[in-house]
């Protein structure tokens, strides 16, 4: 920690950047790269309380074990943990998996953050326990924040006990509006889905439910007389939202963007998305987020003009030599006044600057 | 605050020209009109303002925070004035902005299930208007009747639900704000989802230093079809304390887990005739929700563990009806409390839920060593405590002693590793206590953040940070909504 908090102090312009998963988000010119790696460890962990507390280079993943030894998981899924994602990074890139349909996103799960701000103190915001309501919410702040306004050091959240048994159906829609008519008929009614994610592709609704394993077969009943479909196998389902946290289902090496959405303009995107040969397109939480794979960087600009004339806002993850931000981005005058309370000498780079 | 007018002429003058703001009757300036918004449920805190703006659109709202800001005029924004911790507690040199009149549900989308709507509307009517559509609006503090949306952004409130399902900030989507520099600004939507920084999370809970919310933008949920509600009665708040932790362990997610002392029971008694197993010293109530298959077989398990932890008695709620009479003994219970003294100091802080017994000990033994009584009712899922601390105001020293024990409850919060403030929010009531919860450094981050949204001190001065020299403020007494029986508190 103190070693951290020298190499703030001792680099003129510094991003801090955790496993690499998403290259985009961290990919600036001209700043040093200040890796986690070393700040590594669970601090805290008390099953009981339902929560815990990690230095921000821990591996995702290895807190995901220690939190299913007791029965418990973060609800939202984090994404790229299989590929070595570090928390810290996972709350600055701003991320859900597919679990983010029922409890919420990481948003609200992350209870308190310890960071070195810009004039190199160490400071803590938030809180240890599942409820705080003093001094203003900069945890969240920070979530999507791209290593913008300070280096965390150390990361509180709060998890939930695991169902006991989860299920998962396949239901096919045919085309975009068939996805959406489903999407948003399945979110409204009393089965309280696990997750609602979906693949253009393929063409299909994939929901998951979780409980006791009785009671989620009575209702995969009823959704199945509802929309025709099947039921995974354990194992596919397992490939399937293993696919959906990690991207297995994206180019290798190609480019990948997140767009926001709303259910209903799942058509939408799946028509400006029609004439980019190639593109998969991964829709998530209900139709509320959708990822686009895109052979190549080259490719994300032309995504990127038509999301921002569909008056949508887009993220580049993958793809170094693409824009960050490629449908643009609001620029409030009161951005740079709040950067400047965090970080006044500029030492972390802007969100523009990438 | 330096450079505020503060000569009587010259804040006329300024008065003069806000009223051309507003359409003729929409600033209220005489005493008899400004009465009514001098204090909020702090209620022992008075301060008389120079004028109240009742702007019924945002576009007036953003008129007068540009007027305020052009002219260094301080003001604080005011929902329902149900704040407990003094939050829109008026400024003397300043005015307030009342809200009440943009009470506008914009919009309702049942499919995409979500809800666009002023600051003015009232909590409860939210879930009013989803209803239909088998939607609402989860969180519910318990003056939810009352309280705006406005407020309880301002507030990050709470409820009896936060444990599953988050404060209020877990379900805000999307602020339109007039930022106190006299930016408009629109953070997030109608999406869940989103890109960049959450500004969205940062507004929530800024207790009315950042500026004025116009329109929010609120997630909906399904109604859970299905409930069990069970009410058990311990001898001891140690036993009750023992099935929290056992039911937390067994891996449930009940959607509530509250608990009652028995200076709460017995207020709950006389107060709306509640009906409690007798001889106990704690009740608890767990709810499990969900659909009803899920539900049917979880609530052998949570009957199976509160068996197990020998209450005197267990009753389950049979139908609605017994569901809806253990939620009214539990939420009129503080109210309840209030009217078996003159005064009372109530206060919000955490604690980790394992540490509860112990927390619960000490306030037990400090009250009886200050010869003051104290009830507890509180969300024992999060570890919310609720004391509230009897006293008689008109007793020489009894402000003095209430005051220092609840001062002892608070920074006991901050030694056990929770928190000073649960949902109340720090407002005027805790700011002194906030160095105990973060460092000097800490408390200088937080407040060049307020400088940035609000570089000329205008938005709510006075308010969260410490102010050297300014007296300790405690709250005593029911609010006069709840005195009529209106609201009641948790
Ligand atoms: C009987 C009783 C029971 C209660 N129970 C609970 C409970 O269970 N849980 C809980 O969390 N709280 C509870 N409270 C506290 C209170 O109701 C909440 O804090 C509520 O959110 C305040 O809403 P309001 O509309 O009354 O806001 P006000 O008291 O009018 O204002 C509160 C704060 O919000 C600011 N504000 C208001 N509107 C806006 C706006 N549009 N933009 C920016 N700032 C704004 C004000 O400046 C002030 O700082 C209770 C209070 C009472 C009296």
């Amino acid at each position: 920690m103190a070693e951290l908090v020298d190499a703030v102090r001792s680099t003129p312009r510094l991003i801090a950047v955790g496993a690499g998963t998403k290259p985009r988000l961290s990919a600036v010119p001209g700043v040093m790269r200040l890796s986690t790696a070393g700040l590594r460890g669970i601090i805290e962990y008390e099953p009981d309380e339902f929560t815990f507390t990690a230095l921000a280079g821990t591996p995702v993943r290895d807190i995901a074990a220690a939190l299913a030894a007791q029965g418990q998981y973060l609800p939202f899924d984090p994404v790229l943990a299989g590929a070595g994602a570090t928390l810290g990074g996972t709350v600055a890139a701003g991320l859900n998996g597919p679990g983010r349909f029922r409890f919420g996103g990481l948003r609200d799960f992350i209870l308190g953050v310890r960071f070195v701000d810009g004039t190199g103190r160490l400071l803590r915001m938030g809180g240890k326990v599942v409820k705080n309501a003093a001094g203003f919410d900069l945890p969240k702040f920070f979530v999507g924040s791209l290593g913008r306004f300070g280096v965390m050091a150390e990361v509180t959240f709060k998890v939930f006990p695991r169902r006991a048994a989860a299920l998962t159906l396949r239901l096919p829609a045919g085309d975009a509006a068939g996805l959406a008519t489903i999407l948003t008929g399945a979110a409204g009614t009393r089965w309280e889905l696990d997750a609602l994610d979906a693949s253009l592709d393929e063409g299909a609704v994939f929901a998951r439910l979780a409980g006791p394993a009785p009671a989620i077969e009575t209702l995969a009943g009823e959704i199945l007389a509802r929309w025709p479909g099947e039921k995974l196998s354990a194992a596919a389902a397992e490939k399937w939202w293993t696919d959906a946290t990690e991207f297995g289902w994206a180019h290798p090496d190609g480019a990948l963007v997140k767009v926001v959405l709303t259910p209903a303009r799942v058509p939408d995107l799946a028509a400006l998305v029609r004439p980019l040969p190639g593109a998969r397109v991964w829709i998530g939480n209900g139709g509320n987020v959708a990822y686009v794979s895109l052979a190549s960087a080259a490719e994300v600009p032309g995504l990127g003009e038509h999301v921002r004339q569909a008056g949508l806002a887009a993220l580049t993850l993958r793809g170094v030599a693409a824009p960050l931000w490629p449908a643009g981005r609001a620029r409030p005058a009161i951005a740079p006044a709040v950067k400047a309370a965090l970080d006044p000498q500029n030492r972390f780079p802007s969100l523009d600057e990438s | 605050m330096g450079q505020l007018m503060k000569n009587p002429s010259e804040s006329s003058a300024v008065i003069a020209r806000l009223a051309a703001l507003l359409p003729a009757g929409r600033l209220l300036v005489e005493p008899v009109q400004l009465a009514a918004y001098e204090s909020d449920g702090l209620t022992a805190f008075h301060a008389r303002p120079l004028a109240v703006a009742v702007p019924e659109t945002g576009e007036e709202v953003i008129a007068l925070v540009r007027f305020c800001h052009a002219e260094k005029l301080p003001f604080v924004a005011r929902g329902s004035g149900t704040s407990l911790s003094g939050g829109s507690l008026p400024i003397k040199e300043g005015i307030v902005i009342t809200l009440n009149r943009l009470n506008r549900i914009l919009r309702l989308d049942p499919v995409q299930r979500f809800a666009v709507v002023e600051p003015g509307v009232i909590n409860a009517l939210v879930s009013v208007a989803a209803a239909p559509h088998g939607l609402h609006y989860a969180p519910d503090p318990s003056s939810q009747s009352i309280c705006t949306i406005g407020g309880n952004v301002a507030f990050n409130s709470g409820g009896a639900h936060c444990l599953k399902h988050g404060m209020t900030s877990n379900h805000v989507l999307g602020i339109k704000a007039v930022l106190a520099t006299g930016e408009v600004v629109e953070w997030g939507g109608a999406s869940r989802e989103q890109v960049g920084p959450d500004w969205c999370g940062l507004f929530v809970g800024n207790e009315g230093l950042f500026g004025i919310a116009i329109e929010v933008t609120l997630q909906l949920l399904p109604k859970s079809e299905c409930f069990h509600t069970v009410l058990a009665g311990y001898r001891t708040l140690e036993q009750a304390g023992d099935a929290v932790s056992a039911i937390v362990a067994s891996g449930l997610l009940p959607g509530a887990i509250e608990i009652m002392d028995a200076l709460a029971l017995e207020a709950a008694v006389a107060a709306v005739h509640a009906e409690y197993p007798p001889g106990c010293e704690a009740v608890l109530i767990v709810e499990l929700e969900g659909p009803r298959e899920t539900v049917a077989i979880e609530r052998v398990r949570l009957d199976e563990i509160i068996a197990a932890s020998r209450p005197v008695e267990a009753r389950p709620a049979r139908d609605a009806a017994e569901r809806m009479a253990i939620w009214k003994g539990r939420k009129s219970a503080f109210s309840a409390v209030g009217r078996l003294s003159p005064d009372f100091i109530v206060q919000d802080g955490v604690v980790p839920r394992r540490r509860l017994g112990e927390a619960l000990r000490r306030i037990d033994e400090w009250s009886r060593e200050a010869g003051l009584r104290c009830a507890n009712v509180f969300h024992a899922g999060d570890g919310n405590l609720h004391p509230l601390i009897l006293y008689d105001g008109r007793a020489p020293d009894g402000l003095a002693r209430a005051e220092a024990l609840a001062g002892r409850i608070l920074k006991m919060c901050v030694e056990m590793g929770g928190s000073i403030t649960g949902e109340h929010g720090v407002g005027v009531e805790k700011r002194d206590y906030l160095p105990d919860m973060f460092s000097a450094d800490e408390i200088d981050c937080m407040k060049r953040l307020a400088a940035a949204f609000d570089p000329a001190g205008i938005a709510n001065p006075g308010k969260m940070f410490p102010v050297a020299g300014a007296p300790a403020l405690v709250q005593h007494g029911l609010h006069p909504l709840e005195k009529a029986g209106v609201i009641s508190r948790e």
